[in-house]
């Protein structure tokens, strides 16, 4: 036995439980267009502010405001909308069609897609991303096939992981969208080596990597910032700061005590910290940090501050550790609603139009799941070939995998 | 040729790659202005530059995860973990990163990285200098693991792993570095130099990777070793009295298992050698796949000598160090029941 008083011992916990009348009223947010946009090349050492303030553009009146106002033209916010929409239309199906018995697993990105969606826009395309499982939205922006990914998700004979990653894992080479690993956070410091092979190559383009602020726990982060800091490598380390990890909320990473952005201060890099509902701050702080990095100014830190307004996974119910409701109250609000109502404030949308375009999204979601199930899903239809499970795991197959596969009579 | 010691071999066959291929780089925790803790990078980054011979943080996931990202991007990066026994915190990047990405990814991308690390014991390095480790990577599918056991077939092996698309993982016995080692503390200290296999090409060659070589030959029985373990398996072979032949795997995966087969179906009896703790060891795998292909021809129980399963004593080396005695023995067992 032991004496128990715990008198300075400290577990942190969540501002809410189920049951508890959600409200954010004490989070400190300040107005959209207060904070100043500083020159690409600004040194570090006087960007600490960037990291314990909130870069905002859209405000509550859904007007664009301020330096960082990326001034985007009416076809590229409705661009950024319709990609908005699409992931969501298409993660609803998806998870949809998990519950029916189709695919083992899925991943919503409900309430964050502007990360993936602004950030993928704001990048080039020869830009190298090297994300974490829930910016689908990259390849949605980037113009990936529907049907390609759903056929990734049900493991059938057109997957191009050829059955061997769970759905969501997705690798999209031509797209320049790294292999997702299903183990958090490995991705953070590869990103690093391949800015830092770029960078030797005397090439432009950029490495973006993305983890979530319960993965800043894991050693890779401390690697990726290390490693990203010392060779200047040109790469924007992003730390989705979305409030949950599946059922520990931040302050479990330490977010109670000090920004996630403002750990990028402390490695010797600038920290930015923007709203990750606001379409147009999280591209104009992408397009800063990538205009930094083209120009050897070496890597930025973006903590996106969002909330996950969906479980983790299907393998959870968030029910059961946080208010169903809280995300309603939410004061940054629904990234897609915030870039429609702007859009709709300056006369370039409509709600009819919003209408349209849902209808015609949700078709074209509904006719690809169609064509994408006459290939095959998870437990029925065409599969990859078995004797391809011996495939890949070298360049060229030695003998002991021939003869086990020989063996199983494939 | 010329003669070179296991660390000047190492050192010329990154020298060859880095002189070839602009996409080859070294890097790893000290090996760049100070030339690695061994010498096996000395020269390199004041001959190519801090560019493509550097020196990194203290993180060995960081090393690798860093190997990987400019693997991906076209590079050929070769790593060094310092020690074999420092590898640990880089094993969820090579096992679930390097070894599996070709696959994971349908074979859109692959990390063609080379892990260079030093390994086993007999320098009174204590449990944190003188682990083998190889047995922990040889059970993972999707890379390369590879021990030499003399200049030769170290350099012309650390070219093959460099310019091999795959992921490999390059055990360097550092016992071996300076000379052989026939497993006697107290005798002189052996020089590569008037070695045969200390006489190396001083250009590009490739020993191929996969392939065991029999070191020397024998109708009586057969032992299957790699690394350090060649050296005092041949030195108990000359003493033993039998006709022994001795194979030196080189490769450890892929296994050459039809080497093997062809000289134990031969021999009929067969002892496998190595310096890793036993249990689960990689003898474990040898002697299942023996059994599996020459069990018919088998005169006498295949039997093991390993290092004890225990953390390497730092005080009892040569106890735990499966020295000559250890080998004969093994060797009388199998010979004469």
């Amino acid at each position: 036995m032991v004496p128990t008083s715990g008198k300075n011992l400290d577990v942190p916990a969540p501002r809410h439980r189920p049951g508890d009348e959600p409200e954010f009223d004490d989070l400190d947010i300040p107005n959209a267009g207060t904070v100043a946009r500083p020159d690409v090349l600004t040194s570090p050492k006087e960007m600490f502010g960037y990291a314990n303030t909130l870069i905002r553009v859209l405000n509550m009146k859904n007007d664009a405001v301020g330096e960082w106002n990326p001034k985007l033209s009416p076809d590229e916010m409705r661009k950024g909308l319709t990609d908005m929409l699409t992931t969501r239309i298409y993660d609803d199906r998806m998870q949809n069609m998990q519950r029916v018995g189709k695919m083992s697993f899925y991943m919503k990105s409900r309430g964050e897609e502007a990360v993936a969606v602004a950030q993928a826009m704001a990048l080039d395309k020869k830009d190298m991303l090297f994300p974490s499982y829930r910016q689908q939205g990259l390849l949605i922006s980037r113009g990936r096939d529907l049907l390609d990914m759903m056929n990734h998700c049900l493991s059938n004979s057109r997957d191009n992981c050829k059955g061997r990653q769970l759905p969501i894992m997705y690798t999209w080479a031509e797209g320049n969208f790294f292999s997702i690993s299903g183990n958090l956070g490995t991705q953070f410091c590869q990103a690093v080596g391949w800015a830092v092979a770029s960078a030797y190559k005397g090439e432009d383009a950029i490495a973006a990597t993305w983890i979530g602020e319960g993965t800043t726990a894991e050693a890779d982060f401390h690697h990726g910032m290390t490693f990203a800091v010392v060779y200047n490598a040109p790469a924007i380390l992003n730390v989705v700061n979305n409030q949950w990890a599946i059922s520990s909320f931040q302050g479990f990473a330490g977010g109670e005590k000090a920004t996630f952005a403002s750990r990028g201060v402390g490695y010797g890099m600038p920290g930015l910290r923007v709203d990750g509902n606001d379409f147009l701050a999280v591209y104009a702080v992408t397009k800063w940090a990538a205009e930094r990095a083209r120009n050897g100014g070496g890597p930025t830190m973006i903590e996106l501050f969002t909330y996950r307004a969906a479980g983790h996974s299907t393998s959870d119910d968030p029910s059961k550790y946080r208010p169903d409701d809280e995300y309603e109250v939410w004061p940054l609000g629904d990234p897609i609603e915030r870039l429609k109502n702007h859009l709709i404030a300056i006369g370039e949308w409509s709600e009819d139009r919003h209408a349209e375009a849902i209808e015609q999204i949700t078709a074209m979601v509904t006719k690809k799941y169609k064509e994408a199930e006459s290939y095959g899903t998870l437990n029925s239809g065409e599969r990859p070939e078995v004797s391809s499970m011996f495939e890949d795991v070298f360049k060229e197959q030695p003998d002991h995998l021939r003869r086990q596969r020989q063996e199983l009579g494939v | 040729m010329t003669n070179m010691n296991m660390v000047q071999a190492i050192n010329s066959a990154q020298d060859v790659m880095l002189e070839r291929d602009n996409g080859v780089v070294v890097f790893g925790e000290d090996v760049g202005y100070f030339g690695g803790v061994f010498n096996c990078t000395e020269g390199l980054q004041k001959k190519y530059g801090k560019q493509r011979v550097f020196d990194t943080p203290i993180a060995e996931g960081g090393i690798i995860a860093l190997a990987i990202g400019m693997g991906v991007n076209e590079m050929r990066p070769v790593a060094e973990i310092q020690f074999s026994d420092y590898i640990y915190p880089a094993f969820d990047q090579i096992v679930s990163e390097a070894s599996r990405l070709r696959y994971r990814s349908g074979g859109e991308y692959w990390a063609p990285i080379t892990i260079r690390t030093p390994c086993g014991g007999g320098i009174r390095g204590g449990q944190t200098h003188s682990q083998s480790p190889e047995g922990i990577f040889t059970h993972v599918s999707g890379i390369k693991t590879i021990m030499p056991s003399n200049p030769y077939d170290a350099k012309g092996l650390l070219i093959s792993a460099i310019e091999d698309d795959d992921p490999t993982l390059f055990f360097e016995p550092k016992r071996l570095y300076n000379g052989p080692f026939s497993g006697d503390p107290k005798a002189p200290a052996q020089s590569w130099d008037g070695h045969d296999m200390g006489e190396v090409p001083e250009g590009y060659y490739k020993v191929p990777i996969g392939k065991a070589n029999t070191v020397r030959s024998g109708n009586d029985m057969t032992i299957v070793t790699y690394g350090t373990m060649v050296h005092v398996s041949l030195a108990a072979a000359e003493v033993s009295g039998y006709d022994v032949e001795v194979i030196d795997l080189r490769t450890l995966t892929p296994l050459d298992i039809d080497h093997i087969a062809e000289s134990v179906c031969r021999t009929g009896r067969c002892v496998v050698v190595h310096e890793a703790t036993k249990t689960g060891g990689f003898g474990a795998e040898i002697l299942s796949q023996i059994q599996e292909t020459c069990f018919w021809k088998l005169e006498a129980p295949i039997t093991r000598v390993a290092g004890w399963d225990i953390p390497y004593p730092h005080a009892f080396e040569w106890e735990y160090f499966p020295g000559q005695g250890r080998v004969l023995d093994a060797i009388k067992k199998v010979m004469e029941g």
